[in-house]
């Protein structure tokens, strides 16, 4: 959620148990103002918090231009002094999703170790070990967060004739009606299934606030719970596949913003449990 | 005549413009509207409002007008102001601000026993757990009707669990004295009808085959007001709805409920469908995983509750059931408290393998049930009796609780490092995320916000369904054999037809020797 909205946002979010304290909240703005200034942000983004077992980390996006290409992410333990997170690649995310499983220790220069033995013939047995740092496991999952389970308003951000994406400054949020609609809601990355769709229904979309992908063509179906909340006036989004990630918007008015407070584990048992 | 060809050219050209101005004010055939009011409000528009570019926005200019234009038109019809599902939640929630009627100054002399729910609100802030402070406030109106509607002698706020559809906010209380159960009722009534329902179909056919399968036998719920049953709970969607109040939990319910995983969707009266399949709906489910809940995570300072009075001897086998607040308690430093997890003890018990928190020998039964007797004779022959089970006694501090999966059970922190004076020592469960605990002082106080599974690790791994059962016990009238081959059956004759031959020829002989004896 933006920097700026963190005052009140706060409130709209905290129907899913976790908030700041007063102390955390005032570090932030006061460190979030100085991080966009160093790092020549346009916006900067509280993102949200991963537990770990010692110690959590808060992490904070900026945005630069582009809002989807452009993004740094930083983490920080007492919300005042920022680490940058290197960009997750290919390479890490495989050797993240095979080193690690457990929760995050809390330590970023932990090491987790993983060992594969692979048999080549009836002889030579390789032994290959992939060592994760915890920094590269935190920069993976934050991407991945991103990837799958970041949600924007239809309407909320534009796309430009040059492909740059940028924030709507016309939105008026969506309607009360249109909220309780899980259609309304689109992924804020890279889309994969826009596509796939078929020609009539490409005709109905508008190119500039219709490129991102649905959420309602998420698989397995039902792993949104979307509901209204503080005596029905937010409608809170909340992702069963990543547990923490929470997403509000206050119909007829612009505010919207996502937060992720979890333990950084994604729900694979997902299927099992609807 | 220069001045009348000018005054006929005037006149041709006024004519001309009034021709055109009433053809400007044609209406359409389709839309009715013409194109001189429209081009009049059009321009009375860009009068009053003097937008910049307005040559590049005339076309959406001219678009809204129109549109305006229709709106007008169709507002003669009144619309019927439909309740939205907000505006009826701020009506049932506006009863939350009522005072009661009569009794207004006997309340200011009975205690009422509410919890301190702003006061809780403000430490869990502290701690970075919490609903808001506004949910907060109206979760604490409607713990108030709660505690006045159904008289109850002590009343918590447990809690908040997440649904896929709404959430249930939980609150936990005391047994009033003297409720009586009315399930156990139910289930028995449901036992006899099946038994009824066999025996009818045994009649009317051939006998089938008996199955020999015997269900194990069912392990008693504990008594209200004990065990796992110790508090009753009762849970709403949203504060200033009624509170429904949730049914006691079973042992088997408990033990079903270890095995699966599923979200709750906020209706209590879901099916759970699973394997092992689950006794019960979401409120059956809610309730064990509430019941789990509590003996996992409820924790209190070490010395806050103190062992409470034991009738008869001190058996080691018999867990301590009750505790009661120490009046003695001396607050432990906060900073300790973060730091140590002995100086933390859990204050509820825990259930044990069975699903009960006392054990019960299901081998010694009274034999009250019918279907069961047979069953009781065959257990006793059963060379090894069940041994007790037995689990950590009440009030034990958390340094002894179990690592699961390589991980502490807790993690525990101030909730402040840049004031510690006054921070607040924070308990964070790692067993089921979502459980907190918090102690300043004398203070202290446990919730539970989350969606109500316990951590698993690596994955759930479902219950695999048995093997399908052998329906008649094999015997050699049923088990298949192969038809003997061609060459086999050839085999067998020439075989015989040797020991024809041979048999023959020993009768020869026989005879032979016979006549050769005579």
């Amino acid at each position: 959620m933006d920097s700026n909205s963190l005052f009140y946002s706060l409130e709209l979010v905290a129907g899913s148990g976790h908030t700041l304290s007063v102390e955390q909240r005032t570090a932030l703005q006061t460190s979030l103002v100085i991080l966009k200034k160093n790092y020549k942000f346009h916006r900067v983004l509280f993102w949200g918090k991963i537990l770990g077992l010692k110690e959590d980390y808060f992490i904070a996006q900026g945005r630069g231009e582009d809002e989807m290409k452009d993004k740094k992410n930083l983490y920080s333990f007492n919300c005042m002094d920022w680490f940058l997170l290197p960009p997750a690649t290919e390479s890490m995310i495989d050797q993240v999703s095979k080193a690690s499983k457990k929760r995050f220790k809390g330590d970023p220069s932990y090491v987790y170790e993983h060992l594969e033995i692979r048999r080549q013939g009836d002889e030579a047995e390789e032994e290959i070990w992939t060592k994760v740092s915890e920094e590269s496991r935190l920069a993976v999952t934050v991407h991945q967060i991103d990837e799958e389970v970041s949600v924007v308003p239809r309407g909320a951000f534009i796309k430009s004739p040059h492909g740059l994406v940028e924030v709507n400054r016309s939105f008026g949020g969506l309607s009360r009606s249109e909220a309780g609609k899980i259609d309304n809601f689109l992924h804020f990355c890279e889309p994969k299934n826009l596509k796939k769709k078929s020609i009539m229904e490409m005709a109905e979309l508008n190119p500039a606030l219709d490129f991102l992908d649905v959420l309602r063509d998420d698989i397995p179906k039902g792993s949104w719970s979307l509901q209204f909340e503080c005596a029905s006036q937010v409608c809170v989004l909340r992702s069963l596949l990543w547990l923490g990630l929470t997403f509000y918007h206050v119909p007829m008015t612009p505010q919207h913003g996502y937060m992720y407070i979890g333990d950084g584990i994604k729900n694979l048992d997902l299927p099992f449990m609807l | 005549m220069d001045i009348t060809d000018g005054n006929q050219n005037t006149d041709l050209r006024l004519r001309s413009a009034e021709s055109f101005k009433a053809f400007l004010l044609k209406s359409s055939s389709k839309s009715g509207l013409n194109l001189y009011d429209h081009i009049t409000r059009l321009l009375i528009k860009v009068m009053n409002e003097q937008p910049q570019n307005v040559v590049d926005v005339i076309e959406d200019l001219s678009r809204d007008v129109k549109q305006e234009y229709y709106e007008d038109k169709q507002s003669t019809l009144r619309e019927l102001p439909q309740t939205t599902a907000e505006e009826l939640l701020a009506e049932q929630q506006r009863a939350l601000f009522s005072h009661p009627e009569d009794s207004e100054h006997e309340d200011e002399l009975v205690e009422i026993p509410l919890p301190n729910v702003s006061e809780i609100g403000f430490y869990l802030e502290q701690a970075g757990v919490g609903l808001g402070r506004e949910e907060m406030q109206r979760i604490f109106l409607a713990l108030k009707k709660l505690v006045e509607s159904q008289a109850l002698p002590r009343c918590r706020l447990w809690g908040k669990i997440l649904g896929t559809e709404s959430n249930y906010i939980v609150a936990e209380a005391d047994y009033r004295e003297g409720e009586e159960e009315d399930e156990q009722i139910t289930e028995e009534v449901a036992e006899e009808r099946d038994a009824e329902m066999e025996k009818s179909q045994e009649n009317e056919m051939d006998p089938l085959p008996q199955s020999t399968y015997k269900p194990p036998p069912v392990v008693q719920k504990e008594a209200i007001g004990t065990g796992a049953n110790k508090f009753v709970y009762y849970v709403c969607k949203e504060p200033g709805l009624p509170w429904v109040k949730l049914p006691p939990v079973s042992p088997v319910q408990i033990t079903v409920a270890r095995q699966i995983r599923k979200f709750f969707t906020g209706k209590l009266d879901t099916p759970i469908n699973s394997y092992p399949p689950f006794p019960g709906n979401e409120a059956n489910y809610l309730r064990a995983q509430i019941a789990r809940i509590s003996a996992g995570t409820q924790v209190s300072p070490q010395g806050f509750f103190q062992a409470g009075e034991e009738e008869g001897d001190e058996e080691d086998e018999v867990p301590r059931e009750n505790c009661e607040m120490n009046p003695d308690f001396e607050s432990i430093p906060v900073a300790e408290m973060a730091e140590s997890l002995s100086t933390w003890v859990h204050h509820v018990q825990h259930i044990l393998q069975q699903g009960r928190c006392t054990w019960i020998n299901m081998a010694v039964k009274p034999g009250e049930d019918s279907n069961e007797d047979v069953e009781d004779e065959e257990r006793e022959e059963e060379p090894d009796e069940p041994e007790p089970e037995v689990g950590p006694p009440l009030l034990t501090p958390l340094s002894q609780d179990a690592e699961i999966l390589n991980t502490p059970p807790w993690s525990s922190k101030l909730s402040s490092t840049l004031t510690s004076q006054h921070a607040v020592a924070v308990l964070r469960s790692n067993l089921w995320p979502g459980a907190y605990t918090y102690a300043f002082g004398k203070k202290f106080e446990n919730i539970y916000v989350g969606w109500g599974l316990k951590y698993t690790g690596d994955g759930h791994s479902p219950a695999v369904p048995l093997a399908p059962q052998k329906e008649y016990p094999s015997g050699p009238e049923i088990t298949e054999a192969l038809d003997p081959t061609l060459e086999e059956e050839q085999a067998l004759q020439e075989a015989l037809e040797e020991q024809q031959a041979a048999q023959e020829e020993m009768e020869d002989t026989d005879e032979g020797e016979e006549e050769d004896d005579d």
